[in-house]
Formats: structure tokens, sequence, C-alpha cells
């Protein structure tokens, strides 16, 4: 087998050296009757070019050729060949965590650069070295919260991802975590006047996505003050990190949990991502995930070593910030390149684009009869239309013109059934989006 | 063969220089991007915009908008590639050699793996895109549901949690599940004092109090006094097994029958799969939860970190409590994601699971089919090959059977004043990265070894003589053991000043 | 080493009793098994503490010690220079790097603790074990 080192005169060898009659013998710790004597039933053995046809059998069963106007959490995003190319070399792709920092210099000053990126966009002081994802990254975040306000009691937009509240409400459940969700406005934003003094007095924190679920811009800066008036928090999440290319980060906050997919990381059917949390100086020692920080050696040389490691699992056991050890390193190492490569200026321009490519099929879009836009905040790169008649009954005519139609709120929000958030960026071309309203014009003009 | 040279303390290269496996070479210098950056460089292009411009202040509002992302990196694309591939040359990797880690399972992580996990069709996929056009996807996710069934000798399976620690919590999460519909959910839940530490931190997330069992002499669990320790507020036992000093809890049967006469639940850590997969089953000796680390047994790359991932597997009973949503296979043979559960422990992460991870492990899987008894059978035969040639040289604290890893202790260098961590560091010399050391905490100067099957007979022989190299320095040299690594572009770092003045990110002049 | 005015406790820690108030600390011993200090989580000035109740932990590098508190009272006073200088634990762990002044509830407690012969006999045997 190719993957095995080893010619069967070695392996007698080797138990001969060992004082083996057999490799069975090596095996006998495990009770006669749990040994296997027939071989497992699995598919393969397989060739390598074998398994390649099977996976090209796959990758032909699913979207190929389709044009997407999916977002929700998960965006599709340029990015260079030079990601991979760097994320393929042996020495970041199989090395280890980077415990023994003399051995590990690359990724550990890797990590360092990650963290200061994070810190750069999110406007916060400090940022880990990633969680596994955005919605477990809010989770933890919140959790955060309740362990630096000593509160259990938390207040969530609606408007956050459905499916990141979902996990916190799973993680909650058992914490003693209580969660009230807060409502919207014709806005879209959060309904500021559902967060009373009394509620927050009580409350670790408020909870907001900004750009949120329906694509609409929350506003920070108030949100932090009625937060820090009654001595809660404000965590917020962000899905779409390339917003914060132009959009102004949420400096208020006090803890933020970013999904860094948006960085050059494929959609990938889901994962692996890569989440983050950034938070203030000060929060630091209750933030969760591994850290890399500077120090010198005894001759004065810089160098970068994994720190504050009490706060983690493998010394504070029961009493940790998280359970979390293997977190998304490869991916925060993708994000840092891809980050580097596209820079300060390009940041820029990406984000002008996806603003400029949205707002125009939003004009696009309104021009058709009984299309509206459904709330009046300010969007970024996603935007929530209503349609006249049922999205699933659209959606389901766009796929025969191998089109991915927006994403359906009724699912969600039982009062938005005929309502769906389309996102576009700047990897859509005009012409698709032409295309598109036309096939929704289409699809609208047909008699019910 | 090496010669065992004694070095003069003056030339700590010298003896380095006398073993197989390293030789100095110069290494690339590399700052830190941002003292590259200088404005208006730049690493990549867009192509032009095919629509009209927006102005960001008229579309958003000056109080929504920010001028630029200060402090962000301005270098060209030579200067990236430049800046990555230097400091890529400063670790090490599996590529580059046995990296014998105990219960961290380095082994080869194939290249096709990383080819179909980038092909078009897959790599492209949104998580949300209707299941009638991600059949490839979710078949992918089915195939190997099955074959981790098959594996394990578990009934069902959820592939969503994104590494062990994620694992552990989901399997806790429906162990709770599961007796709160029997009526009580439980208190407790027992760790032994060998476990990982992922495993008590778990259980404080699942609700559970933490209660720790102490090893026996023999480094196993106290089955003798199991019983004493199961009441009724027990949910349930954490078992590694083999445990974490690579040793087979030949008892295992009786702590599940201990367990199960109690209701309480038997949930196994399968951080050490390498040594049973193709050889036994958990589901056969008695584990209702478990999880897998495909990182580990599976090959998928630890990419310095991560990512991972941790699916559990699931006896029938627990079945009904599986995250949402599951991934099933219809009558009509086409598959689905279903989230029709009542009785599911809920989610417990966005979308269905790390799909590029789990697509690796199956591309794995695949590779060996049933041949994967071989890779198991090499792992343990490289585990005791390397413990027969040792064992003269290092305190073995346990004198039972190792599978796939072997646990040595610092017990004879201490006296010399020289402990685990200093003939670590020494490795590094040798080249090789040190073994995992301070775990598991039952054993005081621990020297945890996993070499995995993917080492060949001359690595591990390379492996040995650096081992026994460092055991006759600390006889004759304990100070170049001590004041280890030499070679290594920066010495043993400032950990105390990194803690107490924590500098996290770079900031400019 | 060890004041003969101060008393201990099997956990390692010390208390100087004037009057009504008690000053605690933790002992030689204790640092030297830590290590280097890096970090000093203690109550906020009013948190009521019991005997032999955990109120604190001191942190190294590699390891975290929880500290138990030898009387029961209210904290008064936690010492401002561990805040920014935790390492004067490691370098004068009786004296300046006091943790907490605490109005203690009952003074005449701390004569079930050790007195500074017994905790030097206690110190002695618990190093042979190592």
């Amino acid at each position: 087998m190719r993957y095995l080192p080893k010619s069967p005169s070695e392996r007698n060898e080797m138990l001969a050296a060992i004082g083996a009659r057999s490799i069975d013998e090596l095996f006998k710790s495990i009770p006669e009757t749990f040994r296997l004597r027939e071989p497992l039933d699995l598919p393969g053995p397989l060739s390598e070019s074998e398994i390649i046809e099977y996976f090209r059998a796959r990758s032909g069963e699913n979207a190929r050729g389709f044009t997407s106007f999916l977002g929700a959490g998960v965006y599709s995003h340029l990015r260079s060949v030079v990601s991979d190319a760097i994320i393929q070399r042996g020495e970041f792709l199989t090395s280890y965590t980077p415990y023994q920092a003399e051995f590990a210099q690359g990724t550990l000053t890797a990590i360092f650069e990650f963290q200061t990126l994070m810190c750069q966009i999110t406007g916060q002081e400090v940022a880990n070295a990633s969680m596994y994802d955005g919605s477990t990254a809010l989770t933890e975040a919140i959790l955060m919260a309740e362990r630096l306000t000593d509160r259990d009691y938390v207040l969530v937009a609606r408007s956050v991802h459905p499916e990141y509240r979902q996990v916190l409400h799973t993680y909650a459940k058992n914490l003693g975590l209580k969660i009230e969700e807060i409502g919207f406005t014709e806005s879209g934003q959060i309904d500021r006047a559902a967060l009373t003094p009394e509620k927050l007095s009580r409350a670790a924190a408020i909870v907001v996505q900004s750009p949120n679920f329906f694509g609409v811009l929350e506003e920070v800066p108030p949100l932090a003050e009625a937060a820090h008036a009654h001595g809660s928090l404000l965590v917020t999440t962000v899905t779409e990190a390339v917003s914060l290319g132009i959009v102004r980060p949420p400096v208020e906050a006090d803890i933020v949990a970013m999904e860094g997919q948006a960085f050059g990381i494929p959609p990938s059917y889901g994962g692996p991502y890569v989440g983050v949390i950034a938070t203030r100086e000060k929060f630091v020692r209750q933030m969760p995930g591994r850290l890399a920080g500077e120090t010198k050696d005894a001759e004065g040389n810089r160098g970068f070593v994994l720190t504050l490691a009490t706060r983690e699992q493998h010394i504070r056991r029961e009493k940790a910030t998280s359970n979390i050890c293997t977190n998304e390193a490869l991916y925060a190492l993708a994000a840092t390149i891809h980050l580097c490569l596209i820079g300060k200026e390009g940041i820029r321009e990406q984000a002008l684009q996806n603003l400029a490519k949205a707002r125009f099929a939003l004009a696009e879009l309104e021009k058709i009869p009984g299309v509206r836009c459904a709330f009046s905040g300010r969007t970024f790169n996603e935007f929530t239309l209503e349609f006249p008649r049922s999205v699933k009954l659209i959606n389901f005519e766009l796929q025969k013109e191998k089109i991915i139609g927006p994403y359906s709120l009724g699912l969600h929000y039982p009062e938005l059934t005929k309502n769906a958030v389309v996102c576009v960026t700047e990897t859509t071309s005009r012409a698709e989006i032409e295309r598109f309203a036309a096939a929704v014009r289409k699809i609208l003009e047909k008699p019910v | 063969m090496s010669t065992l040279l004694n070095p003069k303390p003056a030339e700590p290269e010298a003896a380095a220089h006398h073993v197989g496996k390293v030789r100095s070479h110069p290494s690339q210098n590399e700052g830190l991007v941002f003292e590259h950056s200088i404005p208006g460089k730049r690493g990549m292009e867009l192509p032009p915009l095919d629509v009209p411009a927006v102005d960001p202040v008229a579309a958003l509002g000056a109080e929504f908008t920010r001028a630029s992302v200060e402090g962000f990196p301005e270098v060209s694309e030579i200067e990236v590639i430049r800046h990555f591939t230097r400091l890529s040359t400063w670790n090490y990797a599996i590529d580059l050699g046995m990296y014998p880690l105990g219960s961290c399972t380095m082994k080869y992580n194939p290249r096709v793996n990383e080819f179909v996990a980038r092909l078009e069709g897959l790599a492209t996929e949104h998580p949300s895109q209707p299941v009638e056009l991600s059949q490839g996807c979710l078949r992918i996710l089915y195939d190997l549901q099955k074959c981790l069934l098959s594996i394990t000798g578990m009934d069902a399976v959820t592939l969503q949690p994104a590494a062990g620690a994620q694992g552990e919590l989901t399997g806790l999460l429906m162990i709770r599940a599961y007796l709160e519909s029997q009526g009580n959910p439980r208190r407790k839940v027992l760790i032994p004092d060998s476990a990982h530490g992922t495993n008590p931190a778990s259980v404080v997330i699942a609700g559970y109090e933490v209660q720790n069992i102490k090893s026996n002499s023999r480094g196993q669990l106290d089955t003798d006094h199991l019983r004493e320790f199961v009441t009724d507020d027990v949910a349930a036992l954490m078992i590694t097994n083999p445990s974490t000093i690579g040793i087979f809890e030949e008892r295992i049967a009786e702590i599940a029958e201990i367990l199960h006469e109690r209701g309480a639940l038997l949930y196994m850590d399968g951080a050490n799969m390498n040594a049973l997969a193709g050889v036994t089953r958990p589901g056969d000796f008695g584990v209702d939860v478990m999880h897998l680390n495909l990182h580990k047994t599976f090959s998928t790359p630890h990419g310095g970190g991560g990512p991972g991932a941790g699916p559990v597997m699931i006896k029938k009973i627990l079945e009904p409590f599986l995250p949402t949503p599951v991934v099933v296979q219809k009558a009509d043979g086409t598959y689905a994601l279903d989230s029709n559960r009542p009785q599911s422990v809920g989610r417990v992460r966005a979308f269905a699971g790390n799909f590029g991870v789990l697509l690796r492990a199956l591309a794995y899987t695949l590779a060996y089919g049933p041949g994967i008894r071989q890779a198991t059978e090499d792992a343990v035969l490289n585990a005791n090959y390397i413990r027969k040639n040792l064992e003269k040289y290092f305190d073995l604290p346990y004198d039972l059977p190792s599978m796939h890893e072997v646990v040595f202790s610092d017990a004879r260098q201490k006296a010399k004043g020289v402990n685990t961590m200093d003939i670590a560091k020494r490795l590094i010399d040798y080249g090789f990265h040190p073994y995992t050391t301070a775990f598991p905490l039952i054993v005081p100067g621990a020297m945890m070894i996993e070499p995995t099957e993917s080492e060949s007979r001359e690595e591990c022989d390379l492996f040995i003589d650096a081992m026994r190299s460092i055991a006759a320095e600390v006889d004759s040299n304990p100070e170049i053991v001590k004041a280890a690594p030499h070679s290594t572009r920066v010495g043993r770092l400032d950990e105390t000043a990194a803690a107490r003045k924590p500098v996290l990110r770079w900031k400019p002049a | 080493m060890y004041p003969t005015d101060y008393r201990y406790t099997k956990q390692h820690e010390w208390v100087k009793v004037e009057g009504t108030v008690g000053t605690v600390g933790i002992t030689h011993y204790a640092q030297q098994e830590l290590g280097d200090v890096v970090f000093v989580e203690m109550p906020k000035t009013g948190t009521k503490v019991k005997a032999g109740s955990s109120f604190g932990t001191v942190e190294s590098v590699k390891a975290v010690s929880e500290i138990y508190s030898p009387v029961s009272g209210e904290v008064m006073e936690t010492n401002p220079l561990l805040v920014d200088a935790p390492e004067k634990i490691n370098s004068d762990p009786h004296v300046t790097a006091w943790l907490v002044r605490v109005k203690l509830d009952d003074p005449k407690e701390v004569s079930a603790l050790m007195d500074g012969t017994a905790y030097e006999a206690y110190v002695a045997n618990a190093a042979k074990d190592h």
C-alpha cells in the first residue's frame, strides 16, 4: 500500500527485533472476543486515479454551471491561486500546533499576523488565533460576555443568522443562559425600543449581526451606548467580512465574533471556515482560543509563542474559558495570505465592487412590477426583496434557467414568506445579473 | 548508523552534524509582512467593474463608512510568496520526517486528498443551495458515514462537529437528552485523571459536574473500585481507549457493564483509534457514544493547529437525539438533509460540517478499504519497535503492552538534573520534532511517543539513534541537553515575559 | 525563612493578624512550586471570604493555583502592586507581595493554623516526597 513505507521483510525483521512471533501478539491485550477475524466491510482499496474518478463523479452531481445569488453567511469571492500554493506547502499543511515554539516560528509568525489583521479590520484591540466558524465564535463570545458581567440573560436580535441562533440555543440550554430574541423594525434593524432599561440592566449583552441576515447594517454606536449605560456589553457578529472593506468597523462593540470565510476561503459546502473573536485588551483573559504573543530568546532575538495558555483546557481543564483545542489554523493562514495579497487598496476596491453590483441588481429588480425592497435600512451586498408570489415557486422556475435564486426567508421568519435575500458579489457579472432580473420578470409575468 | 560522539560544549552543532538526520544550512530571515508594507504596492488585482460605480458615502451614509483599513499591508505578489515561503522553512512538518507526538497521530497527509477537495463542483458548493443540486456533496457525506459506522461498529453518526472537543460536547449533549427522556438527566460525568483536558472542559459546557477518578497503579481505569463511583447521579464515564498511555483497557466490557447496570452510558474518546481500526470495534465492546478525530486517525492535515472534524458515532438508543440536520438517503435513493427531528439536541454549528475535512477523510478511507487493518498493524509495530530499542535507556512507568504509542518517563535522567522538556528540546537539534511532554498528567516527566504507520524502518532507526545519543549526552554532558535547542533560529523563548506583558499584535512604530 | 508571627495553612498560604485585620499571602514554598508568576486573580473589595474556600488564583506560564483563604471575613484591600508586578510574589512572597487584607470575623480563628516552626517542618516533609 503506497502510504505504508514497509516491505514484508522489514516487518518480519522488526517483529524479530521486538521478540514477537506475529503481529497478532502485539494485539493480545485486546480480549479475543473483540478481535475481528474478518476484514471490515468497506469500499476500496482504490488507486489514486480511482479516487479522483469517484470525486470527479460527485463534483458533476452538484451545481456546476449554475449562477448563484445566495449569501446567507457564505460568500463567493475572488481569491488568488497564490493562497493555495502556499497553504499546500508541506511545512504549513502538515505541521502541528506550535507548542514547541523553536521549531514552529513559521506558524507562530503567521498567527501573529492573522491576529493583527483581525484587529485592524474589526477595529478591536486583540484577536485570537481562530475559532471553528462564525456560529460557534458568536456562541463563545456570548458565553464570554456572560462571564465578564456575571449575568445570565442575553438579548439577541432576530436578524442574527438563524443557524447562528440555533447553535447558541444548543449551547445555552445546559448552561442556564436565558435568551430573549428582539425583533426588527421596518428598517430591518433591531428594534431599539424593545431594548428597555429594565432588560438592559439584567442583560450580559445585546447581540446583533451587521450586516445582518437581511443584509441591513445595524447602528453600532447607539447600541453600545445603550448597553454600557446599564452595565451590559455589546457583542456583534460579522458574517460577510468583506463588508469591512468600506463599512465602518464595530469599534464600540465589546466583543466581535467574525466569520472569515469571505477572506479567500472557498464555500466548500459549509466548511472548513474560520471564526475569530476580537475584543478589548482588558477582556483578553476571558477570551477563548489560542493566542500567539511576541517575546525574545536569551540572545534578544524576536520570536513568537503561544501564550496566556492558562485560559485553555489543557491547563485549566474544567475551569477553562472553552473546550476548544483544534481550531482552523490552516484557514486562518489562508485568510492571512489573502489579505496580504488583496491589501489595503484591494479590500476597499473589492468592497466597492460588491456595493456597486448589489445596487445595480437592486435597481434592475425593483423595475419589475410587484417586486420591492422589504426594508429601508442601508445594505452592502445583500438585500431583502418582497415578491408578489411565493419565493419557493420563483426559485423553482429559476433553477430551470440554471440560476440558484435568493435565500427564502419563510423557513426561519414565518411572517416573511414572500421575502428573500439576494446576494451579489464581485464575482457575479453584469450579464448574469441582467439575465437573473429578466428571468424573474418572465416568471412573474406568467399567469398564476 | 550514527556515531555516538561526546560533543564538546563549545561546538553544540558538532553533535547534530554527526547524526544522520540533519545538517545545518542557511535559513532566510524574514520580518513581519507589515514591516515590508509601503503605500502603493499591491499583491492582487481585480477585474474591472462592469456596472456603474457607487459612492459609498452617498449609498451608505458617512456614519456607516470607513476611509480605509488602517495598517493593512501593501505588498506585491512576489513579496507575499517570499514572505510565507521563508516562514514555512522555519517549521517542521510530517513531510520532513517523523513527528513523534503521542496521541496526535501525525501520519502522512495524502496529496490526492488535497486534489479532490479542490475540485470545481466540490470546493465551490454553497451549503444552502437546493438539496437536489447538492447530491454529490450529500453522497460524499453519506458514504463517509457508512465507512465510519463500519469501522467503529456503531449504529448512527453525526458529521457536524468541527473538532474532537466539539464532538465530545455533542456526544455529552446526546447523553443528556437521552437520560432526560428517561426521566432524569443526572448530574455527574466520571473522568479518569489521565484524560485529555478537553474532556472535563466539554463536560462543564454540557451542564454536568466533573468527577475525577484516579487511575490504578497500572495507569489504567480502576475497574475494581468503579462500582463505588457509579452512583445514580452519574450520567456517563468518558474513557480513552487505548488510554492516554497507549495501553488497551482490557476490562472495557466489564466497565461498560457496570455503567449500564446503573443506567449510565460509556463515552469513548476516539483519539487513539489508530491502534484499533480494522482490528477491533468500539461498538462491539460496549461503547455507547464515541467521537473520532479525523485529523488524527483519518489523515486530514493538521495545518498548524486545525482544521479538524470530530464526528460522533452512537448506538441506536441515542439516534433520536442526533444534531440536525441529519444526512439521510430517501427511499428513492436520493440524499437529503433531515431537519424534522423533534428530539434532536439541536444544531452544534452552522451548515452541515467541515465538509472539506470530511471529504479528505473519505478519500483516505477509500484508498485503504478493508486494508485499513494493515495501517493499524504497522502503527503498533513501529511503536513497539521503538519501545524495545529504547527501554534500556529510559524509564517505562508501566510495564504493560503498548499499542500505537509508548510512554516513557524522565525518571532516570532526572537524577542528572535533566527533564523531559530538556530531552525534547535536544531532539530538535537531531532534526526531530519533540514527542509529547507533560501529558498525560498521571506520568510525571512523561515522554509520549507515537510514530504512526507512516514511518519507515529507516526513520524509526534514526529516531532511536537520536534518543540513544541524547541519553548518552545526559550522562556525559548534561548541560548541552539542558540548554537545547542550539541549532534553531531562536533559542528557548521567554514565555514568562510573553504572559506577563502580552504583545498580541503588531503596531506601527 | 518563615516569619514566626505568621500562621500557615496546609495549602501554603500565610496570614498575619494585627488586631481585627488579617493580611494574607502565599508562602515561599508555594511560589517556588509555581515558578515565575505571571498573573494574579484577586477578589473585589467587599467580597466575603470563608476559611478553606478559594478566593482567587495565581498563575505561572504553565499552571494555575487556587488560593484558599486561611480566614473568614471581608476583603478590605487587595495589593495594587501585583497588578503590574506579579513577579513580586516570587521575590518577596511574605512581605511586599501580600495578596489581600481581610476584616476578620474572628481573629482567634487562626490559632488552629500552623505556626512558623510547624510549617517549616511541614514543608521539609513535603520536599522529601518530591
